[in-house]
């Protein structure tokens, strides 16, 4: 594994948008990076600004006002960054599928490259999610 | 020739000063994870974060100045790196002093905030001007205070303006620290130390919840790198800078190195304590405090200097 690919997967910077969504998820976020589950520990941090992240979390389903905002942001972002869908709307749009307002599933405005579904996921899930994509990076 | 290079490159200069940088930001962010009860990062973490930033894009933002945005992190990188080197080789050698280099080291401590001025006015974003300002504002502020108290050791050694003589005054009388006049203007340096290492009472440039990054919002890759690499170094120099002027260095000689080493990690410890048990407080409230008691402490620690306490 070369040296670049081992510090990403040691260092991931987070920035979390939040498109249109109830907050659950957005809370769920936040308390993966309390005391309790720590993710300083694997040398995740939230930064706030969109140049500094390797990952964006976003949540909520994308509304067609959103999805200009969403795809700017994407493409401001210093590559690698990798997109996470957090709770089943940005997964799947659940209940908000046949809404007029929606622009259509994440997936068809950004690449995505992991999903973490649940209505809001657990901590736990957020942080096997991460686990999950720091695994798929290493094998390529 | 050589040898001047190495100085530089490695041993009191640059590559040192980043290790040991690396290393203190580590220290900083396991105590601060160990305050808020966590386990907090591994020791090679900033080392990751600086290998993880260097691999990655850099974006220049179209309304930007291309060549200062670049050039600006390289200009407070190479103030450190000199400040650093010119106190170690006064520390391991006394003798290698020269006229006013106590000046010449006050003058490069402020180069990293003014690269971090120039930067953030030229990235063309509101949030990164409005950042540079407030950093503006602060220099202002804490240089004030600073200078009143770095120079009561001065007035105290009946005008010495040669870091390696202060050293060896200090070494023959007793440190500074040991008098009144010296205790107050170093309680004054450890505020306005805080205040230019922009860490919490007074992150006010970048503070994170209302202006995101301050002055640091556009930049990614490399550029960034270098200015998180700046920090950690200031880290390391400026508590340093602060062990020589007021409490005597560190003499190269059996149990004293370790004495040295505990003066700084007292230092440190000061300053993360201050940063995990205080809010950040207003730009306004922040020069209201330095211009106000803050210079009355120092005019005062100055005024008994004058004294002889």
């Amino acid at each position: 594994m070369n040296l670049k690919l081992k510090a990403l997967t040691k260092s991931i910077w987070v920035f979390h948008f939040a498109s249109a969504p109830c907050n659950n998820c957005d809370i769920e976020i936040l308390d993966a990076l309390t005391p309790k589950f720590d993710l300083e520990r694997f040398g995740i941090l939230l930064v706030g600004s969109i140049r500094h992240a390797d990952v964006m979390l976003v949540t909520g389903a994308v509304s067609h006002k959103g999805a200009v905002r969403l795809k700017r942001l994407y493409e401001q972002a210093s590559k690698p960054c990798l997109v996470v869908a957090v709770g089943s709307c940005a997964c799947s749009m659940c209940i908000f599928r046949d809404s007029y307002n929606m622009a259509g599933p994440m997936d068809k405005l950004i690449p995505v490259h992991a999903y973490i579904p649940g209505c809001p996921p657990k901590p736990e899930a957020i942080i096997m999610g991460v686990v999950k994509l720091i695994k798929a990076l290493k094998k390529g | 020739m050589v040898k001047t290079l190495f100085y530089f490159i490695i041993f009191p200069g640059f590559l040192f000063t980043a290790l040991v940088g690396l290393l203190v930001s580590w220290i900083d962010r396991k105590v601060t994870a160990r305050v808020q009860w966590r386990v907090g990062p591994p020791i090679l973490q900033p080392l990751y974060d600086f290998v993880k930033l260097l691999g990655k894009e850099t974006i220049i933002p179209q309304a930007g100045s291309k060549v200062t945005f670049l050039l600006s992190p390289l200009f407070g990188l190479a103030a450190v790196t000199i400040v650093s080197m010119l106190i170690w080789s006064i520390i391991i050698s006394p003798g290698k002093t020269f006229l006013g280099d106590l000046i010449v080291v006050i003058y490069l401590l402020t180069i990293p905030s003014i690269s971090v001025i120039l930067g953030g006015f030229a990235s063309g974003n509101p949030l990164a001007s409005l950042g540079a300002s407030r950093e503006m504002k602060m220099i202002l502020a804490y240089e004030l205070p600073f200078i009143l108290a770095i120079f009561t050791p001065v007035i105290k050694s009946q005008g010495i303006i040669r870091l390696g003589d202060l050293l060896q005054y200090q070494w023959a009388n007793s440190m500074f620290l040991n008098s009144w006049s010296g205790f107050i203007a170093f309680v004054v340096a450890i505020i306005c130390m805080q205040a230019k290492l922009a860490l919490v009472p007074f992150d006010i440039p970048e503070a994170e919840t209302e202006i995101i990054a301050g002055p640091y919002i556009e930049y990614s890759g490399a550029p960034l790198a270098l200015y998180k690499l700046t920090r950690w170094m200031m880290l390391f120099v400026v508590p340093m800078f602060l062990v020589v002027m007021f409490m005597g260095g560190i003499l190269f000689s059996g149990w004293h190195i370790l004495w040295g080493i505990l003066k700084y990690i007292l230092l440190l410890v000061i300053i993360v304590l201050i940063r995990n048990t205080n809010p950040r407080i207003r730009i306004d409230q922040a020069i209201k405090f330095f211009w106000g008691p803050m210079t009355i402490l120092a005019v005062l620690g100055i005024v008994l200097s004058f004294l002889g306490k």
